[in-house]
């Protein structure tokens, strides 16, 4: 029997009970399309996380005080309170070849005045280095002047939004603000970037450093940003943080230094996890869909018994009989799929309507897996009624009409 | 060449045991038209279906052209029924989601013949059976003579040497019942051997040889 002739035979055999195909493409095409989807959705999450983290900067290194892991053993005798991570510590970093930006942290909320409104927001403090480390751009004005560190001048940096709610679209280089009990003149206005990570750089005024320490009583640091020459030069500017803040802290270990990769590493986990997890539970929908073909091929087979006696009486082994069941339920599951991708792009589509600004994307292993899905369940859940087609008896399946 | 020895076939109806066929023997010569009669539950259909290797017998031998075929397996006796017998039902079992051509065209799709070749012989077959003008209607369309018609169609297209036709005019008025047994005949004219099983006695004294069942056994072979 030719190839043709067998899937000729298959799909006329299918078209032959319309309701019962349409039912069996309606449950395929669900359970393709929402693995699709659903991994399209997960997808996207993942592209919009690993986005927000690249806005961060490039090559970007992150140093913590204290140690991140909890170390067994006793307990020290006397008060041994971890050092902290001062200014001078990180200004020591900028020695590292390795390493082109320094920008230590402060951070604390304030409220800001101005012309008769006030603020609470967030006070970020830190050197010139910020600005090209997290890759920030100036509307108005200058960012902090390069000069010593350690120096409290009383300038400020406002982010976008702040600057609106507090002078609207007036002009505010030049003026001042009042943060907690200081003042300090407005020298420029960050553009509006949006937000990275969890910190709205529009909602934020930036002063330098030892100010901020001065405003909040602080000397320790909340943390220092480092940008690596390199790429490749991670590695080794992470060595030579970990070797020169040792040497300052008296040969102790005491500050957690994360690398962008490392984080950006362990959000592409937890998102290809996330996403294989809910296009598994989609393909449960996939298993449902293989158990209605099931049924509605055995029903199928009930139906042509006789149509399979007159087969085997006109010289169809059962092998053959099989086949042309199983090639039946391929089809059927092909053209399932068929519909559920169309189904997916148009449901992808919608979803790009309505949540604009998410990043859909759909992956091709989600295409070729929901297909290659929806084939094997066809197949598998195919083979008991074939098989049972296969097993009829010719003299009982022709005695009736 | 049919020929049976000592064939006995055993089915289960419930815990009983019943016997449609007791040792029976039959020697069928090429081109003989057969007719087997009997009561219901006689064991001719049962005969018909063995003889059709649509059953297979739970004892004794069956050789078909000298070759014992009892052994055979499901894959060897499906080749044989393709190109050695041809089957003829009270209930024509047509496709019904095919034309009367499609339908006829069956038998050679299965034994894989060439596409070309199979119209060829599908338009012939159509012409000498007088269903042209049906040959694209479905089998709801057709009346029950031209139905049998077209069954009679499919079951010589792949040219067997045996028919067997298990009360072919069973369900078919009187006029139309002739025309089928003509058809039949004509056929069996030409050399097929022919094997009917008919309550019918007018069309039982038509067959040069008549078998008379009953109870299992061959009661007369005339």
């Amino acid at each position: 029997m030719y190839l043709r002739d067998i899937i000729s035979f298959s799909l006329r055999a299918s078209l032959g009970y319309p309701v019962r195909t349409f039912l069996m493409l309606l449950a395929m095409a669900i359970g393709v399309g929402s693995v699709v989807i659903l991994s399209t959705l997960g997808e996207g999450a993942r592209r919009y996380v690993i986005g927000q983290f690249s806005n961060l900067g490039t090559n970007l290194i992150i140093v913590l005080p204290g140690r991140s892991e909890t170390v067994g053993g006793p307990p020290p005798l006397l008060g041994i309170t971890p050092r902290d991570l001062t200014l001078d510590d990180a200004m020591a970093l900028r020695r590292s070849s390795s390493i082109r930006h320094v920008a230590p942290l402060t951070v604390g909320a304030a409220p800001v005045s101005a012309e008769g409104r006030q603020r609470e927001t967030t006070i970020l403090g830190s050197t010139p280095s910020l600005l090209p480390l997290r890759q920030l751009e100036m509307a108005q004005g200058r960012f902090l002047p390069e000069g010593d560190p350690t120096r409290a001048a009383p300038i400020c940096v406002l982010g976008y939004e702040i600057k609106a709610e507090l002078f609207g679209a007036a002009p505010a280089v030049g003026e001042s603000v009042r943060i907690g009990d200081r003042r300090f003149r407005i020298i420029g206005v960050l553009s509006d970037k949006g937000e990275s990570v969890g910190m709205d750089m529009g909602d934020i005024v930036i002063v330098p450093v030892a100010s901020a320490q001065a405003l909040f009583n602080v000397s320790s640091l909340f943390r220092v940003m480092i940008e690596a020459s390199d790429r490749d030069a991670i590695g080794r500017a992470k060595e030579a943080i970990a070797a020169i803040i040792r040497e300052r802290h008296d040969g102790e270990d005491d500050v957690t230094i994360v690398t962008q990769d490392a984080i950006l590493a362990t959000f592409d986990r937890i998102f290809v996890a996330l996403t294989l997890t809910v296009a598994g539970i989609a393909a449960i929908s996939l298993g449902v869909a293989g158990i209605l073909i099931m049924n509605v091929m055995l029903i199928a087979v009930s139906q042509r018994r006789s149509e399979v006696g007159l087969l085997k009486a006109i010289g169809a082994p059962g092998n053959r009989i099989l086949t042309l069941f199983l090639v039946e339920a391929a089809i059927l599951s092909l053209v399932g799929a068929a519909f559920g991708l169309i189904l997916a792009t148009a449901g992808t589509w919608v979803l790009g309507r309505v949540f604009p600004d998410f990043p859909l994307f759909m992956p091709l292993w989600s295409l070729a897996a929901a297909v290659g899905v929806a084939l094997s369940t066809g197949l598998v859940f195919g083979v008991l009624p074939a098989r049972r087609a296969a097993r009829l008896d010719p003299v009982q399946s022709l005695s009736r009409r | 060449m049919i020929t049976l020895a000592g064939i006995c076939r055993e089915f289960m109806v419930g815990d009983e045991r019943v016997a449609a066929l007791r040792d029976v023997d039959l020697t069928i010569a090429t081109g003989e038209y057969i007719a087997v009669m009997g009561p219901s539950g006689s064991g001719k259909s049962t005969l018909l279906n063995i003889i059709g290797l649509l059953d297979r017998p739970d004892a004794g031998t069956y050789l078909l052209d000298g070759e014992d075929i009892t052994g055979l397996g499901d894959r060897q006796q499906a080749a044989l029924r393709r190109h050695k017998i041809g089957f003829v039902f009270q209930f024509f079992h047509l496709v019904p989601r095919m034309t009367a051509a499609e339908n006829i065209e069956l038998p050679m799709i299965l034994a894989g013949i060439d596409p070309s070749e199979r119209k060829q012989r599908v338009a012939a077959t159509i012409d000498a059976f007088g269903i042209g003008n049906r040959a694209r209607h479905r089998p709801d369309q057709l009346s029950g003579g031209q139905r049998q018609r077209v069954a009679i169609a499919r079951a010589v297209i792949m040219q067997p040497h045996t028919l067997l036709a298990d009360e072919p005019t069973g369900n078919l008025d009187r006029v139309s019942g002739g025309e089928v047994v003509e058809i039949l005949e004509d056929l069996n004219s030409r050399g097929l051997t022919l094997i009917t099983v008919t309550h019918d006695p007018d069309l039982g004294k038509r067959a040069g040889r008549r078998i008379r069942m009953v109870d299992g056994r061959i009661e007369s072979d005339r």
